[in-house]
């Protein structure tokens, strides 16, 4: 019904539009092409003066309105977050001020230059001084840019320090599982043709790999905040990416080539539900490649919080391959009996 | 047959050149028939149509999809019964489906990107613009040119085809990354819709080859005497560097396409490694997800310019002719139009900074990336100083043009974010992108098709386009689109995701519901002006003012010296020549000199 009624005043709108419109190429007419030329040229002119102002006033007010909801509010919760920020400041300082001045020259310009009887067009088919100006300024100022921008990303990107913590996060439609390496600090070897969900492997981890008896799986991730971490990243089926606004980093997750990224959270969970006055605060792992139907929904939570609380929500965490052997309820022979089970989770 | 056609056609440009006047008639007294005029054309003139009226169907249908999915995102609780009696069970209880959104939102970017602002725009400005600018009967093989078209009438088919198909269109974005795109298990959009998608490509790729070859070879073989290089318009400059951009990319989607369809029909493993899709254990091993990206974007990178050149080809000339002056630094703007085209090769993998690309590598794509500012720079200098201390005739082309270069400065400056990949780690695959293309390339050539339909729709159809609807049209517009997209960037900035169906469960982006539904609402606002546009287009044809001159702008260039209506072959009489630049305006106290007259005894020198 609504959408009857929406239509109804659309064609109403279109009907008096096409009759004004008609109208006034009648009325042009009448009054003279050149007369209603120079009117409309006024108009135009004069609107684009109005389109400047109100433009810049509406940034003004948008920015008012919506600075707040993004994230320059909230300090980064990474440190390499950190520097990001800071280089995001200086593109939008540099990019901020041609942006103001190239639109002001050429609304003004449109305003200033509309057509006058008066006036001749001012014949100036080019000047080379101008042309180096223009090509040697904006270099300099990328220069600027892509030397922070590249010294910045050289610090992003290199090994992640000694002993950071690691944690795989595979990603699948539609939903993020989590591994950590357990004590002895290695993830254990996969093999995806191993994969087998109802079997407890969902990650197809190889059990013969003994380094994959003390890993934890989990849902979620957990970190410990000032401690540099480093994510293993995987996918099972389609492309995915570990994305983490908060820490202003992002990663792909493909299948069959691994990736990494490593960063140091700053502040615990507890302490950003303060910083942002947000008692709802979760640091969100968001999907930010498009993976199929699900992919709005693919949502994964970090928990930063300190050692001690870490250490606790380790605690009773049993190793995937203990809840595993413990379900086939062959408690005997343990070790050995592992190497028999991928062969018979290759048969499915 | 088609042979002796084409021998005819050159017969006819020859004899015209030689005997004037024979040639004419000659050609007067060739009867045409309904379908050798307006079907199977040879004439580029109509061909030229046939993909401007062909893009804006299309055009009509990708802007509609986008009201449905902004329809989901500004009102995900609500429901649209009148919805479900239209689509049936993709909008379930009047609901929009996940599945559907994404096909809509796939569709929309495949179609506008490559149906209406490439063959839409280059299919029509080319065909229109270069004969008729160089002084040409027609382009070099009239034939292959009406292959061009039908071949993209043929990829049209396929790919409204796939529209109806029971798993529906292919939905998992317009860059179809596999393993989605290749595995029908994992999305519904994957399965025969995709291969739909895929052939289609493929028509498109041969139509836009066709249509690049000739171009290229126009416009280096058949300019008219006296018209160098350096004398011709930077419309056919443009349109020049897009074909060669096209001519040298496309062909390396086409790989990447048809591996993807080997990938999905035939079990090679191209793309595909270590899957387990929906607990199935996938046996293709050894291949990279990523190599898909690489070709993709080798052609994708490219093809934004395809999209955007012919706008700015455009641009420059309307400009130049409505502030009665010449461009100004026109060697600076040829230069700069190949040092695009150039660097344009060599940024792909700016798309592709956090895959998991060598930091290294990234860093030269970095540095190739920002260096494209420089040439964009130089062209907005040089339309600035093109008006400067002009006297500004403001036609609705040349509001189109001013509104371009206000887009183009907008979204190329958050291009500079996006090629620093420090930035990117933060806004890859945010609607700071969305902000960032759909300024830059969508908006934006749009402006650069409305001035060149606004301007040379009287060379097309012998009448004018109603000047009232048109100021409409480009107000609303041009406001619309800053409403829509200026936004966009302060989602970015809180780093939510684009392509996603709803906002609402997360914490971390729900705060911009209003936001959303506030964009959601000018959309459709600028849709409905879009559709006066095309109603002021249909109207005009018919019912528009006509002309009564020749040169209804007083422009230089050699199309303003065909007749009003010119016939197949442009010029009755004899091809002009040419003894000027484009771009003699206000020379010499004079309003403009035709590039056909003769350099004056007395004439300065610039
Ligand atoms: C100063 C010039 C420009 C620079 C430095 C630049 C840089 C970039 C970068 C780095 C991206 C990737 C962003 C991401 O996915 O994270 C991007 C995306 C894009 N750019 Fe630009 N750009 C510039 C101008 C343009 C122009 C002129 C066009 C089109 C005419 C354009 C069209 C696009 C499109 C369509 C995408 C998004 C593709 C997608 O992911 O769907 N850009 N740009
Ligand atoms: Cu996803
Ligand atoms: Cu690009």
């Amino acid at each position: 019904m609504s959408g009857f009624f929406i239509l109804a005043i659309l064609a109403l709108a279109f009907l008096v539009v096409f009759q004004i419109a008609k109208a006034s190429e009648y009325v042009s007419v009448l009054k003279g092409e050149e007369k209603t030329f120079l009117q409309n040229n006024k108009i135009n002119a004069f609107l684009f003066i109005v389109f400047l102002v109100a433009g810049l006033v509406g940034v003004w007010y948008c920015n008012e309105l919506y600075y707040g909801k993004t994230l320059f509010v909230q300090p980064s919760a990474s440190d390499h977050g950190e520097k990001i920020d800071k280089m995001m400041w200086i593109t939008l300082a540099v990019t901020g001020v041609v942006f103001f001045m190239t639109q002001i020259m050429l609304f003004w310009f449109a305003y200033k230059y509309q057509y006058s009887e008066k006036r001749k067009a001012y014949y100036y088919p080019h000047n080379n001084k101008w042309e180096v100006l223009w090509t040697v300024v904006p270099a300099i100022f990328l220069t600027v840019l892509v030397g922070f921008g590249l010294y910045y990303w050289f610090g992003i990107t290199k090994e992640a320090p000694q002993g950071s913590q690691v944690v795989e996060i595979t990603g699948k439609q539609f939903n993020w599982l989590v591994r950590y390496p357990g004590k002895d600090a290695v993830l254990g070897r996969k093999n995806y043709r191993l994969t087998n969900a109802s079997d407890g492997n969902a990650l197809g981890v190889d059990w013969e790999d003994a380094s994959s008896h003390d890993d934890i799986e989990a849902s979620e991730v957990h970190l410990v905040v000032n401690k540099p971490v480093k994510f293993v990243i995987n996918a099972q089926d389609v492309i995915h990416d570990v994305g983490l606004p908060h820490f202003r980093l992002k990663m792909d997750a493909v299948p069959g080539i691994p990736t990494t990224i490593w960063f140091t959270p700053k502040y615990t969970t507890a302490e950003m539900k303060k910083i942002t006055g947000n008692k709802d605060f979760v640091y969100e792992i968001s999907c930010d490649q498009m993976c199929g139907s699900g992919h709005y929904s693919m949502k994964g939570i970090i928990v930063v919080e300190t050692q001690e609380e870490y250490n606790a929500w380790l605690a009773d965490k049993k190793p995937q391959y203990v809840t595993v052997m413990e379900g086939k309820k062959t408690p005997v022979a343990v070790a050995d009996s592992a190497t028999a089970k991928p062969i018979a989770a290759l048969s499915k | 047959m088609s042979e002796a056609t084409i021998q005819g056609q050159s017969v006819i440009g020859k004899v015209a050149h030689d005997h004037g006047h024979a040639g004419h008639h000659e050609h007067d007294h060739h009867e045409e028939s309904f379908i050798s005029k307006y079907v199977f054309s040879q004439d580029h003139k109509m061909i030229a149509k046939q993909f401007l009226i062909t893009g804006m169907i299309w055009a009509i249908i990708g802007g509609l999809f986008s009201v449905l999915f902004r329809l989901q995102l500004g009102y995900p609780d609500a429901t649209f019964p009148f919805l479900e009696d239209i689509f049936g069970k993709w909008a379930q209880g009047g609901k929009i489906s996940p599945d559907f959104y994404y096909a809509l939102v796939t569709m929309h970017g495949t179609i506008l990107v490559f149906f209406v602002l490439t063959a839409g725009l280059s299919g029509t400005f080319a065909n229109l613009l270069i004969p008729l600018q160089i002084g040409a009967r027609d382009m070099a093989s009239p034939m292959l040119n009406m292959l061009s078209y039908w071949f993209f009438f043929g990829a049209s088919i396929v790919m409204f085809a796939s529209l109806f198909v029971q798993t529906g269109p292919a939905a998992g974005g317009w860059t179809i990354y596999p393993p989605l795109s290749a595995l029908g298990q994992a999305s519904e959009g994957s399965k025969i819709g995709m291969d739909l998608w895929l052939v289609s490509m493929a028509l498109f790729i041969v139509s836009s080859l066709l249509g690049g070859l000739n171009y290229i070879s126009t416009i280096l073989n058949m300019r008219t005497k006296g018209l160098s290089m350096t004398r011709l318009p930077l419309t056919v400059w443009a349109l020049f560097f897009t074909a060669v951009l096209g001519v040298l990319s496309f062909p390396v989607l086409l790989s990447g396409a048809i591996l993807l369809l080997f990938d999905r029909n035939l079990g090679t493993s191209f793309y595909l490694s270590d899957i387990v899709v929906k607990g199935e254990i996938l046996p293709n091993e050894g291949g990279s997800a990523i190599l898909f990206q690489h070709l993709f974007w080798f052609l994708g990178h490219p093809e934004v310019y395809i999209i955007l050149l012919p706008a700015m080809g455009m641009v420059s000339e309307v400009m130049s002719v409505n502030a009665r002056k010449p461009i100004f630094g026109y060697l600076a703007m040829i230069v700069s139009l190949f040092a695009i085209t150039i660097l344009a090769f060599l940024v792909w993998a700016h798309h592709m900074f956090v895959t998991g690309l060598n930091p290294f590598l990234g860093a030269f794509f970095v540095l190739l990336t920002l260096l494209i500012a420089i040439p964009s720079a130089v062209k907005v200098f040089n339309w600035l100083t093109t008006i400067w201390r002009g006297n500004l005739r403001f036609t609705p082309a040349m509001l189109y043009a001013i509104g371009f270069v206000s887009l183009f400065i907008s979204g190329g400056l958050t291009g500079i974010f996006l090629g620093n990949s420090t930035l990117d780690l933060h806004l890859h695959d945010t609607y700071f992108v969305v902000a960032h293309f759909h300024i830059v390339m969508g908006v934006a050539s749009f402006f650069g098709m409305f001035a060149g339909l606004n301007h040379w729709f009287p060379k097309m159809y012998g009448r004018y386009l109603n000047n009232t609807m048109a100021y409409i049209h480009f107000w609303i517009t041009f406001v619309g689109a800053y409403l829509i997209f200026w936004p966009m960037h302060y989602q970015g900035f809180a780093g939510m995701p684009r392509r996603y169906y709803d906002y609402s469960n997360w914490e971390s982006f729900k705060q911009f519901i209003e936001l959303n539904r506030f964009i959601s609402t000018v959309a459709m606002v600028v849709f409905a002006a879009q559709l006066l546009l095309v109603f002021n287009f249909f109207y005009s044809i018919f019912k528009g003012r006509k002309l009564k001159t020749e040169n209804p702008w007083g422009a230089a260039t050699l199309e303003w010296t065909t007749p009003i209506n010119p016939g197949h072959g442009n010029w009755p009489g004899e091809i002009p020549e040419v003894h000027r630049w484009a771009y003699d305006y206000g020379k010499d106290g004079r309003e403009f000199i035709p590039q056909n007259e003769p350099v004056g005894p007395n004439e300065s020198h610039h």
